[in-house]
């Protein structure tokens, strides 16, 4: 156990331990620079992951109050639960199905590519994949993805059985059991999958990859990392030149602390990253830190999403196994003859029982509703994941009127879906259910989004300080010792899951960061 | 001391109800588990007939025919308890109670299944009716009883998951390819 003195001045404090945090975290620590990570949820364990859906969210989720607004769904049925993402050490990646996919080329300049799209403010990213390719060799091999660094193939459960045979008979070509940061067979000290069924509940083998149980501990091995759990930070302060050099938490008694640093790294997801920022708002900085272009919580994205779900005469006990067990790209390439932009990944999906009741189609009641129950057995499903619009006014703003208990102003969330959405998302829903009906389905449904998973873009990247809030490496345009460490970071969407990407990054940043701090650049 | 008085005051007068009932599909998957046929649900605070109203409004929002009431009293237990927690909740499930009856000039009860469905879309969009579908939606389908109920075999870690156990048993379509799905134990 190390800990650092709250005067300590030379630590590097991270905010968040999930994706981005954790892995920097490590990173940092591994080439000996002391961190302090500050994480507002509990540590669990394998050993207390729970099998059961709700008691497992209520276990592992940010269930702090949030407020919506907009025009999509979830602001009607989840007014208080726009993102379903984690406050846990670990953050999201206990949460998280283990998707691993690389960007492709294109998604890196959205604009160049797609060209002006009218209501959309598209950006091309100031890094390329090719500068990232190393970096995503180092996170595949770090996290143990599925078909790289000779690890081989998961096994395909019933649901992706399903999702195959319909694949074939509509003509797509790129379907199989996918990247997935998942072990297949035992690696790096963890187990293999044993088909559990329950990756959204935290991964009872530790087979899949999790910075709760990789990153964190590795760190703490270096005897480099003080693990804060339970600390919600409240503010970020900076000295009289603009430069960060505080942080002010609660602690786990709810006592407020004061911890020193020299570097400030947020990673707090795409929501409470920038709502930090600008409750950090100062003489100095009126509109908040790394601010000054205004574009702090500007962008939102949560990926356009949907699922379909079908029934079927014969049992096919989707429940089983690996969540996303499968996945199709043929839609993930930008083809705009399709009459949008961007692309979309097609990955199996399931839910329990309980969340199915949920989240089917939210409100809903009756003898309509209790059917597509009473065929929960008999149910294959899929989730769409594909690239959503940059618009300025999806945004993260204070809510002056709710605070938290410590008094802060918490976050509102505000989505409209961009005409390009709503055509990708249409897109989608009729090849899903013609897919299904290639396979004879009963009946197929149309599921609206969840509250999002994918939080993304609210502290772009941006070659230019007036376009973004960060740099390439995520160093704010503003003030040079901090940093945004997570997926707030996304430029654009792109039509991947995110998580193997912020783990790129991290790895990309946490060079960056040591060597300046070696320079004495920061 | 006061909370203790109160507290005791209320044991005595026995404010909260008894729901009781009866299995009725013998061979079904809940009595397999159930020791007994007959079941009991003790409320803290709502009275029985509120109670036993209650289940019924739970069913018509969610019919499953073959569903034993004793699943359905999971989502009566948590609004009991949340009428305990706040007592504004109590009063407004005994006056949406009350209300249905007024629409229905008398017992809404009685009233044919159609007719209840009727007055139910009447307030769907009400307080009473949010509440009761939101607590029920989130409890009715969330516990071991329903999950035996709709076949979902529940907590799986514990029986070592489903790799040897069904996770790829699918006989009705075709096994994919193995550059596509590996066999598991290659």
């Amino acid at each position: 156990m190390t800990n650092y003195t709250f005067d300590d001045d030379s630590v590097v404090v991270i905010i968040g331990s999930g994706a981005g945090g954790g892995t920097l975290a490590n990173e940092l620590c591994q080439k000996g620079v002391s961190v302090v990570l500050l994480e507002a949820g509990a540590r669990q364990s394998t050993a207390t992951f729970i099998n059961d859906e709700w008691p497992s969210f209520s276990q592992l989720s940010w269930g702090d109050t949030r407020t919506t607004s907009g025009s999509w769904r979830v602001a009607k049925d989840f007014p208080n639960l726009p993102a379903w993402i984690c406050k846990t050490v670990g953050g999201t990646t206990t949460h998280w199905a283990g998707a691993s996919l690389r960007f492709q080329e294109h998604e890196f300049r959205a604009l160049q590519t797609y060209g002006e799209v009218k209501g959309a403010n598209l950006l091309d990213w100031p890094v390329t994949l090719a500068e990232m390719e190393p970096y995503y060799a180092r996170a595949e091999d770090k996290m143990g993805v599925t078909r790289t660094n000779n690890v081989p193939g998961l096994p395909g459960n019933n649901n992706f059985k399903v999702m195959y045979n319909g694949a074939k008979k509509i003509g797509y070509t790129e379907c199989s059991t996918g990247h997935m940061a998942i072990n297949s067979k035992p690696r790096a000290d963890r187990a293999s999958c044993q088909q559990l069924g329950f990756c959204f509940q935290g991964c009872k083998m530790g087979a899949k990859w999790s910075t709760l149980y990789t990153e964190i501990p590795a760190a703490e091995l270096t005897g480099k990392l003080d693990l804060r759990p339970g600390s919600q930070v409240i503010r970020i302060e900076h000295d009289d030149k603009g430069r960060v050099n505080a942080v002010v938490y609660a602690d786990s008694a709810g006592v407020m602390q004061r911890q020193k640093a020299r570097v400030v790294a947020v990673a707090g997801n795409s929501i409470e990253t920038p709502r930090l920022l600008l409750n950090s708002s100062s003489a100095m900085f009126p509109q908040g830190l790394g601010n000054g272009a205004g574009m702090v919580g500007k962008h939102y994205m949560r990926h356009t999403t949907g699922s379909v779900f079908a029934e079927f005469k014969e049992p096919v006990h989707f429940y089983r196994g690996t969540i996303m067990a499968g996945i199709i790209s043929d839609e993930i390439h930008h083809k705009p003859d399709r009459g949008f932009v961007g692309g979309y990944e097609m990955e199996t999906v399931s839910l329990g029982p309980s969340f199915m009741a949920a989240f089917f189609n939210p409100g809903a009641w009756g003898r309509e509703f209790t059917s597509v129950m009473d065929q929960y057995t008999h149910m294959a499903g899929m989730w769409i994941v594909g690239e959503d619009m940059p618009q300025e006014s999806n945004r993260i703003t204070l809510n002056d009127g709710v605070k938290d208990r410590f008094g802060m102003p918490v976050a509102n969330v505000h989505y409209d879906d961009h005409p390009n959405d709503v055509a990708m998302r249409e897109h989608a829903f009729v090849q899903g259910e013609k897919l299904y009906n290639a396979v004879d389905a009963v009946k197929v449904h149309r599921v609206p989004p969840y509250p999002s998973t994918h939080n993304l873009g609210t502290c772009r990247m941006s070659a230019k300080a007036q376009d973004g809030v960060c740099n390439g490496h995520g160093q704010s345009h503003e003030i040079p010792n901090l940093f945004i460490s997570d997926g707030s970071q996304f430029t654009t969407s792109a039509g991947e899951n995110p998580t193997l990407t912020i783990v790129t990054m991290a790895i990309r940043q946490a060079e960056f960061i040591a060597d300046a701090l070696k320079t004495r650049a920061i | 001391m006061t909370d203790l008085k109160l507290d005791r005051r209320r044991f005595l007068q026995g404010s909260g109800g008894l729901l009781l009932g009866t299995l009725l599909f013998g061979s079904g998957p809940i009595a397999l588990l159930a020791p007994s046929r007959t079941w009991a649900l003790e409320m803290s605070t709502l009275d029985s007939d509120t109670g036993s109203r209650l289940l019924l409004v739970i069913r018509r929002i969610f019919p499953h025919d073959t569903m034993e009431d004793a699943v359905y009293a999971f989502s009566v237990k948590a609004l009991d308890e949340r009428a305990s927690q706040d007592p504004s909740v109590a009063a407004l499930l005994k006056q949406g109670i009350a209300d249905l009856d007024q629409r229905a000039g008398g017992e809404w009860a009685k009233l044919p299944e159609d007719k209840q469905v009727d007055i139910l879309k009447d307030v769907q969009t009400g307080d009473f009716f949010s509440l009761v579908r939101g607590v029920s939606v989130n409890t009715l389908y969330s516990n071991e009883l329903a999950y035996n109920h709709f076949g979902y075999e529940g907590a799986s870690f514990p029986k070592g998951g489903y790799l040897m156990r069904g996770f790829n048993d699918l006989k009705w379509l075709p096994n994919p390819p193995l550059d596509a799905s590996p066999n598991p134990f290659a």
